[in-house]
This record gives structure tokens, sequence and C-alpha cells, in this order.
């Protein structure tokens, strides 16, 4: 034993200790140690912040994921539409007892048509259109559609995808030709075994040449007001022109036994306006000539026998629907991340309570106050940190897993002969996005857990008294 | 001599219960000598716990002064008392009072630690000789649940010069140790002595203070007697 041979001491520097920015990566490397001493109650003891960031991060793709379907549904009905619709005025059926006329006159009609064209290029496409049911036959098969009579530019305006043949086309409509495109569903009933182009469908007492068919298309939401779902599948699609060449503007509807008649010369007036969706300015534009549309209309019908719809008011609906669904989330996620802050609070308490002797060793051999203090703040914020990233792990899982878990589900209902639980396992649909920030807030805020819930015990380590804490027996 | 440690009409109270005054150091006037290696006795009660508490920074007195150096540290703040211990005081506890997670060399470097200096390989290989000084050469990565009584005693040594200190503060380092590991302890501490460390070392057993050069006997807060014991050796054979 020599001690004249050991190196000797380093020089001591002043006013040292604390969370310097050098001893940060050592200050974490020894809060790993000191937790991984204890692995399952560190792991324990941080669940609710693993519940509550994946809790965030699955919820907030679910729900991203579902909107994004709405939001969806919205831009393909086009949101910077404006559908202008004929509806039958609520005192109508009163009126016409009296007059004695079996037939309801109302609606939009060629004039309005007109005050619409006013608009000039605010205005990029207009489709008039009028809708009523009609049996379509094709030889001895019938089927119940809904028959649209319209102009050529309503596949563009209402983003109709078309499978096989065309849409109708100006010359259908300029020469009042009797061509029909069917919807998806229509061709199907009609069509089964053979193919629909070329063939001749019966309506209405006149035959159509079906020249195309619509691609399958999701059913779109409802309109609000007036306006149902639309279901495009079901749809049977003729030249305007032709339409009021042949059927003219008095229709009679057969349902459920009854018989009614209307007189309407325009069901529906669908108008582009000119704009980006995703601009203020553009929807600006577009909540501006709706409401002129509006106007007009007020101005010049007696009755209020139509019906403004902007789909861009349905998707700024959905979009606030969103932030409210996401403050929501946001509530949720603060409540959990709070029960894990204090659950953090309290095993480091209780961590603080049970290496008080180690605390007293430290202090004894020359730790300060706010070495402690570091110290316990690093092990409580390293444990919400790790404790947020696997969070975010278990919530990435969940997202990738449960969409596909339906599929797993019904292919093991399948083995399990149980063809009609299968068949319902696979209607379900689980759309998830995941949302980027999201990843970003959980595990930002998992560190400020750590920090907020970590302090008191922190500094109530280091305000122990040295002597008493070497005195501890644990 | 230069005194390096000097307490002047030291005093110390505390409160039982919050209110009732307890005298435990009263004027005690006590000077230790560079170099020198002191043994502090006396029944419980007679203040030497709070006298060793007061010498090792982690305690104040209620009055009097205490010149470490000689500069005095009895009214410093409580980082500034810090500092003192991790640079110019080394610690022998009875219980050896290491951290079980560290390894022999960590434990080692601890004050180190909290001097704010880089632990590069210089400081490293500082704590590794210690470590081989001690007789621990082959257990550097042992952990202290690893090692005997006598061992983690060892390693407290050690750690207690780590920082070059001006004085070693050992309270009762033979109080857990059979009396073979004792005697091997305090040969250690005399051969620590001879390079020439100060230890003011706390005991209550006559035969461990019998190493010690001056015997120092406190009773009632102030000294009863005051020995020096230099040409004394301690009878090795008894220990065997």
């Amino acid at each position: 034993m020599d001690i004249f041979d050991i190196p000797p001491a380093p020089s001591p520097v002043s006013g040292g200790g604390g969370l310097g920015v050098v001893k940060i990566g050592r200050a974490v490397g020894l809060a790993v140690r000191s937790l991984w001493l204890h692995k399952l109650r560190s792991l324990l003891s941080v669940l609710g912040i693993v519940i509550g960031t994946s809790s965030v991060i699955a919820l907030m793709a679910f729900g991203e994921g579902s909107m994004k379907d709405a939001l969806d549904d919205i831009k393909r009905q086009g949101a910077t539409n404006i559908v202008v619709r004929s509806v039958k005025p609520p005192d109508d059926s009163a009126a016409a007892a009296n007059t004695r006329s079996w037939v309801a006159a109302f609606g939009l009609d060629s004039r309005d048509i007109a005050r619409f064209q006013a608009f000039g290029k605010a205005i990029s496409m207009m489709v008039p259109m009028r809708v009523f049911p009609s049996e379509v036959r094709y030889l001895e098969r019938v089927h119940n559609a809904r028959m649209v009579a319209t102009v050529p530019e309503y596949a563009d305006v209402n983003k109709l995808p078309i499978a096989r043949g065309r849409f109708l086309v100006s010359d259908d409509e300029v020469n009042r030709i009797n061509n029909c495109v069917l919807g998806s569903a229509t061709a199907d009933k009609l069509f089964p075994f053979e193919d629909p182009i070329g063939r001749t469908v019966f309506c209405r007492g006149d035959k159509y040449l079906v020249v195309g068919v619509a691609a399958d298309r999701m059913p779109t939401g409802g309109t609000g007001g007036s306006l149902a779902a639309e279901d495009y599948n079901n749809d049977l699609y003729i030249p305007l022109s032709t339409c009021n060449q042949y059927i003219g503007s008095k229709v009679s509807i057969r349902s459920a036994g009854s018989r009614s008649a209307e007189q309407v010369e325009i069901s529906q007036v669908t108008m582009t306006v000119d704009a980006e969706v995703d601009t203020a300015a553009g929807r600006a534009t577009v909540k501006a000539i709706g409401d002129q549309i509006k106007r007009l209309l007020e101005r010049h019908h007696e009755k209020k026998d139509w019906a403004v719809t902007i789909p861009l008011d349905r998707l700024e609906d959905a979009e606030r629907q969103q932030e409210r669904f996401t403050s929501l989330l946001v509530l949720i996620a603060s409540i959990s991340l709070l029960v894990g802050g204090i659950g953090i609070m309290n095993i480091m308490l209780a961590t603080v309570t049970e290496r008080t002797r180690e605390i007293g060793i430290r202090r004894a051999l020359g730790a300060k106050q706010k070495d402690i203090t570091a110290q316990f703040l690093v092990e409580a914020t390293v444990q919400t940190t790790v404790g947020g990233l696997i969070g975010v792990v278990v919530g990435l899982v969940l997202v990738f897993v449960v969409p596909i878990a339906p599929a797993g589900l019904a292919w093991m209902a399948d083995r399990a002969l149980l063809a009609e639980s299968a068949a319902w396992l696979r209607t379900i649909k689980l759309p998830a996005t995941v949302n980027v920030p999201s990843i970003f807030l959980a595990v930002g805020v998992s560190v400020g857990v750590g920090v907020l819930f970590g302090w008191y015990p922190a500094r109530r380590a280091a305000k122990l008294d040295p002597i008493e804490a070497l005195r501890h027996t644990a | 001599m230069a005194a390096i440690v000097e307490v002047i009409d030291l005093f110390k109270d505390y409160f039982l219960e919050g209110h009732i005054p307890v005298n435990v150091l009263k004027g005690l006037n006590l000077s230790f000598d560079e170099g020198d290696f002191v043994a502090l006795m006396g029944p419980s009660g007679s203040g030497k716990s709070t006298l060793m508490n007061i010498l090792g920074c982690l305690d104040r007195p209620t009055a009097g002064q205490y010149l470490l150096n000689g500069g005095d540290v009895a009214r410093m703040s409580d980082d500034r008392l810090s500092e003192i211990r991790s640079t110019y005081l080394g610690f022998i506890f009875q219980a050896y009072n290491l951290l079980p997670q560290y390894t022999v060399v960590e434990n080692i470097e601890l004050p180190l630690v909290y001097q704010g200096v880089r632990l590069d390989q210089k400081t490293k290989d500082r704590c590794v000789a210690l470590a081989e000084m001690v007789g621990l050469g082959t257990r550097l990565d042992h952990r202290p649940l690893q090692l005997s009584g006598g061992q983690q005693q060892r390693v407290a040594i050690a750690r207690s010069l780590v920082n070059d200190p001006h004085v070693i503060l050992a309270d009762e380092p033979t109080g857990n140790l059979d009396s073979r590991t004792s005697v091997e302890i305090m040969q250690m501490l005399r051969e620590l002595n001879k390079a020439g460390k100060t230890i003011i070392m706390v005991t209550h057993e006559n035969d461990i203070a019998a190493w010690a050069r001056r015997v120092v006997r406190l009773r009632d807060g102030l000294v009863e007697s005051d020995v020096r014991n230099d040409d004394h050796q301690p009878d090795l054979t008894a220990a065997h």
C-alpha cells in the first residue's frame, strides 16, 4: 500500500453541481440504472402514462380515419357545389284539394335557370336534372330505378365514374336521343347474365338504348334539409331534353298502392362554383354565391318550394365536429395523464422514503440540494418519457392491428362454420389514419408530466436533513 | 504543526419536541494538528456525535467558530458546505454507507461527481489505484453486497481518500466488524496517518482508541481529558 503512487486528485471546481448540460447524459444513465433495479415497479407506475398516450394516439387515429371517410364523402359530392332542389311546399296538398286539382305544380323552372346563368363565370358548371322513380324493364325483369334526366356535365359535377361505355354526350342532349346510362345496381338487376351495352330497356312507355354503365359508387350521406341520401347505383340516366320530349313535365308516381302526380319542370340544379375548397377565400366565395341564390329564389318564388343545400356547410360542420371530438380526446387524455402523473408522484414519494439513506450518503459526500433535486427529477422524467414511448408503440400497434381484426375474426368464424357472423364481421370497417403531431404531443406531454409530478418528491428528497437521512434505517 | 481543524467556544443546542432546550456542546475548545490521528471518546450524550456532525459540515453550531484549514465554515450556506464536504473532507461510517447499485469504482468516484469535476480516464485511474491500494484490485466491478464487511469498509476508506481531503472523519469505523478485521482496518488507517493524512475518529472501544496518537474524551459537552499517545503501540497479538 503506498498512497504516494496514487494519481493526484482533480483540482476542485467551485460552484459546480446541479444539472449542467454536460452532466445530463450521465444523470439519465444513472436514472435508467436506478429504475432498472425495479423493472416491474417502474413499469407499473408508468402504466397510467402508457394507457394515456396509447389511447390518445389510437383514438386520434380512428377518429381521424372515420372523419376522413366522412369528409371524403362530402368531397365526392363536390365541396364547391351548390344544390338547389324543388320541394313540395307543406301547404300544397290542401291547396290542391281546394282547387280540385290532382296535380301538384311547384318548384324550379327554366326562368330560375336563366337567373342562375346571370352569375356568369363564377359558376363553372350548371347541371339541371329531373328525378323521379320509374319502373324499368328488360324482358321479364323489372327494377324500380331512380330515373335521372340530366345533361352530360352531370358526370363531372357529381364525380360519377363510368365503368363501361360512356356517359351521355351533348349529341344525345341536342338531338333528344333515347340513350340511357345505367347505375351499377340497375345494370346488375336487369342484366344479370348479358352485357347491357347495346340492349334496350323499357321505361314509361318508351325504349332507351343502353350506352354506358356507371361504376359502383358509395352512396352519399343525407345532405340535410330536404335532401335524402343519394344512392347513385340505383339510377337510370337519360338526356334532359329527351325526358322533356317524351315524358313532359307532369309525372305520375305510384307508390304503395297510391298514385300521385307532380308537375315539376326541374327537380334539381347542381352548380359548381369556380373556387378552391381548401382556401378560406374559396370557401367564402361558395357561401356568398349560395346566399345570393337563396335571396334570388326568395324574391321570385311565392311559396317556399325550393331548398338550397351547400355541401360545404356539411364539410364545415364535419370539421367542427372533428375539432370538438379532438378537444374531447385531449380532455380524456389529460385525465388519464393526470392519473398517470399522480401515480408517478406516489411512486416517487415512496422511492424517496425508501432511499432516504442513499440521499443522506450522497449529501454527506457533497451532493447539493439541487443535485438531489436533479437526480429524482430526471428519474421521474425518464420514467414518464419511457412510459410515453411505450404508449406510442402500443398506440401504433392498436392502429395497425384493430382495422384488420374483423377480417381475422371473420376468417376464424369461417373456420368455425359461422357464415353469418363472418359476413357480419366483414362489413365492419375501421379506417384509421395516424396523426403524426399527436405522437409528438403525447410524448411531449409525458415528459411534462414527469417534470410536473416529479418536482414535489424531488424537492422533498433534497430538503431532507442529511444527518437524519444518514441515520435512517431502511 | 499547524492546526488544520480548530473549534473555538463551540455551542450546540437542540430543542426537544420543539421547545425544551438541550445544550449538547457547552463552549467546546479543541484544536487538531495537521497529520494527527485523534480518537474522540465519551459516553453517549457526551456530544461526540454532534461534534462529528459539525466537523463534517453536516450541521452548524449554535454559537462559536469552526476553522477548517484556517477558514471559518460555521456560518456558510448549505451549498457551500456541500462543496466543502466534497472537496476537503473524507467520511468513513460505521455502516460503510456504500451505494448498493454502484460498483466499487463508482462508489469511490462519488465525491468527485459532486465536486463537479469532469470524470475522465485520469479520475478513473485514480479510483482504480485507490481500490488497488486498499486491496480490492480484483473486485473493481463488484457491488457492495458481493463484498464482506471488511472489504466494504476498505472501499469506504478508498472513497474517503479520492478527493485528497484535509481531514478524514471516521465514525466508529470498526463498529460493525469482528476484531480481526478491525485490526486490518486500523492498520490501514495508521498507514494513511503515517503518510500524512489527518484522521479524526469516534470510537467507544479503548483498544481501538489505542491506535490513535491522541485520545480526547468528552463528557457533557466539554473536554474531560486529552492524552497524547504517541509511543503507545497496540498489542497486535491480542487480536489474533
